[in-house]
């Protein structure tokens, strides 16, 4: 049985439904990352779960018991935001036993459990101080650390991260996920940042337009999207269409050139247009790679990223990007050159087949 | 340097047209006794018991005008600011009907409804009338007191710390004694030390309630004496320019607030 679930959730405000219908399962301790476009309705969703929206309907059970009802201060939920709220009149140590104080834990308890609190996000001698007094990052850490000392059945983060700079961001969410499985908390944490979803979660439920597009391990969101959104939001994903031009085979023409996929195109009619999806890592220049697949086409731009070069190559109507690594001794190719490019059968993701 | 000038031609005007009526006015009052300058005057006020009485019972009735103002201003203020943003024109236009409406026409309206003869007779009673103007001066002192209050709330973000408070398990009055009224306390004091002002020197409500605040005092002596006015006229301007200090340490030193 599930720790949490979303059964059927809905919202409207005023006349516009914003969550259309959300079913979800989270296991006990579970980490799991809402990622989707801005507007799409995690933090509606995250809400309502932790009892500041009401449901229009559905219910929500945590632990067995429904909470559909219950008002936010009986539910027993911690949450982190993404402009900290630290109460700023209260020092670091007020602001971490400010939930033990109303739960009317002893003073002793309370002592106690806020420095092993300070001592869990690596912060034991700033307890004195006045939350203007910490850098953002050291901010976020003690909201951490307030939301998890009253011991919380689920841990809410709405981008916690987002208003860090990017290295902060790095290791905090690093530390994030260490202590979250030290704790072994069910965690629900909003993104609009793939990388980050990917990295720390169980499992990632890709929201887009109020629904759940897909719901999996990173290795499967990544490697084996759905739907096309689903392709096109994770990722650098190539996207190109491919007219059919033998099902059986796999055979599929892009614009005037041929490529097979490693299974039939079962339900597709020859004349059909599919979306067809590569990574930029599965391609690469030249024929080295002894993919049975190759599209000749000319350089259109290369960005020089550092470690990585990325190449955009145009065939036609379609543009795909392919990732090389940065060789020092050998210059990247120029704009214009001709190239081909290789990528084997396994390597396309057929993207919203045609109905069967 | 031609630019200059312009500005500093208004600041000199204006410091003439406040400053030489004080000045004269602080003159005057020095020379009670004949032929030299004295603090007689204010000796003599400072002195007279009913000035004591008036200003103990005024400063009294500010205090509890300041205690009722901040109970109905500081929840209306938060409620209208998280749950009903909507209400803030109509809200922000009845706070400021006080301004509006002349206080003679307002303790009228007090007269009628509270008189001896209504349905609450407030005016029966001593207390009752020190009530009902008590209220009168917190209705008087809105304007300022929202007006301050308000600006307070929206420097912290209301939504965040209340939702961060309730998942932590807070009630609503927890919320609003130990995590918002904290957050707007330099706010809530110069809505205080306003009200103190407007209350200490108003004369028209407490004169038509009969009751013995400063106001009617200040009346009285202005109507009956010659030095001793201009000593009360500075009194209370120095009164007056206390509050909008204590106003500007406050308001000023919020590191320092926030600190403690
Ligand atoms: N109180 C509200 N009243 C009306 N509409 C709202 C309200 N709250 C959210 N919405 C709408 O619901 C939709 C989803 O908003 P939500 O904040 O959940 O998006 P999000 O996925 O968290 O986006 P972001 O990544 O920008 O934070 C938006 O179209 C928003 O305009
Ligand atoms: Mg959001």
């Amino acid at each position: 049985m599930a720790f949490l679930t979303l059964e059927s959730l809905t919202k409207t405000f005023g006349n516009q439904t914003t969550i259309h219908g959300i079913d979800l399962a989270v296991e006990r301790g579970e980490f799991i990352s809402f990622l989707g476009p801005s507007g799409c309705g995690k933090t509606t969703t995250l809400r309502m779960i932790a009892g500041f929206e009401t449901p229009t309907s559905g219910t929500i059970k945590i632990d067995g018991k429904d909470v559909t009802d219950l008002r936010p201060n009986q539910r027993n939920i911690g949450m982190v935001f993404q402009a900290y709220a630290l109460f700023p009149n209260m020092t670091v140590a007020d602001n971490i036993a400010f939930g033990l104080k109303v739960a009317k834990k002893s003073s002793a308890e309370i002592t106690k459990r806020v420095k092993e609190m300070l001592e869990l996000i690596k912060l034991p001698d700033v307890g004195a101080r006045y939350p203007y007094q910490l850098s953002g990052g050291q901010q976020q850490r003690v909201a951490l650390a307030r939301a998890l000392a009253i011991q919380p059945k689920i841990l809410l983060l709405d981008e916690p991260l987002s208003a860090l700079d990017a290295k902060i961001r790095i290791s905090l969410r690093e530390e994030i996920r260490a202590v979250q499985r030290a704790l072994g908390i069910t965690t629900i944490y909003v993104t609009h940042d793939q990388e980050e979803a990917l990295s720390m979660s169980d499992r990632i439920c890709v929201m887009n337009d109020g629904r759940i597009e897909q719901l999996g391990t990173p290795f499967e969101i990544y490697n084996y999207p759905t739907t096309r959104f689903v392709a096109s939001f994770v990722g650098t994903l190539n996207i190109l269409n491919g007219q059919v031009l033998d099902s059986t085979s796999g055979r599929l023409g892009i614009d005037d050139q041929e490529i097979f996929t490693a299974r039939e195109l079962g339900g597709a009619s020859t004349g059909d247009t599919l979306s067809l999806a590569l990574r930029p890592e599965a391609l690469s220049i030249g024929h080295a790679n002894g993919g049975s697949n190759n599209l000749n086409g000319t350089i259109d731009e290369v960005h020089f990223l550092g470690s990585v070069v990325r190449i955009r190559v145009r065939f036609g109507s379609n543009i795909v990007s392919l990732d090389t690594f940065n060789r020092p001794h050998s210059a990247p190719p120029e704009r214009g050159q001709p190239v081909t490019v290789n990528f084997t059968r396994e390597d396309i993701l057929v993207l919203d087949r045609p109905a069967i | 340097m031609r630019a200059r000038i312009g500005p500093w031609i208004a600041i000199i005007v204006g410091m003439i047209y406040f400053l030489v009526p004080l000045i004269a006015t602080f003159e005057f009052s020095l020379r009670m006794k004949r032929g030299e300058y004295s603090f007689e005057a204010y000796r003599i006020v400072l002195g007279d018991p009913n000035f004591q009485a008036s200003f103990t019972y005024s400063a009294l009735i500010a205090v509890a005008a300041i205690i009722f103002g901040v109970l109905l201003v500081v929840p209306t203020a938060y409620v209208v600011q998280l749950k009903l943003p909507r209400l803030r024109p109509l809200v922000e236009f009845i706070t400021l009907l006080p301004l509006v409406i002349p206080a003679i026409v307002l303790v009228f309206g007090y007269l009628r409804m509270y008189n001896s003869s209504s349905w609450i007779p407030l005016t029966n009673s001593v207390r009752g009338t020190d009530f009902l103007l008590t209220c009168a001066y917190v209705t008087l002192a809105l304007p300022y007191m929202y007006r301050a209050v308000d600006t307070g709330l929206r420097a912290i973000d209301v939504r965040t710390l209340t939702e961060a408070a309730q998942s932590l398990g807070s009630s609503w009055p927890r919320i609003l004694f130990q995590v918002i009224l904290p957050n707007v306390r330099v706010a809530v004091l110069s809505g205080a030390f306003l009200t103190f002002a407007i209350v200490i020197g108003e004369f028209t409500m407490a004169s038509l309630l009969n009751r013995p605040a400063f106001g009617p005092y200040l009346q009285l002596i202005g109507a009956n004496r010659a030095y001793e006015p201009a000593a009360l006229a500075i009194i209370a301007f120095i009164i007056t320019w206390a509050c909008m200090g204590l106003i500007q340490l406050f308001g000023g030193g919020r590191q320092n607030a926030a600190r403690r």
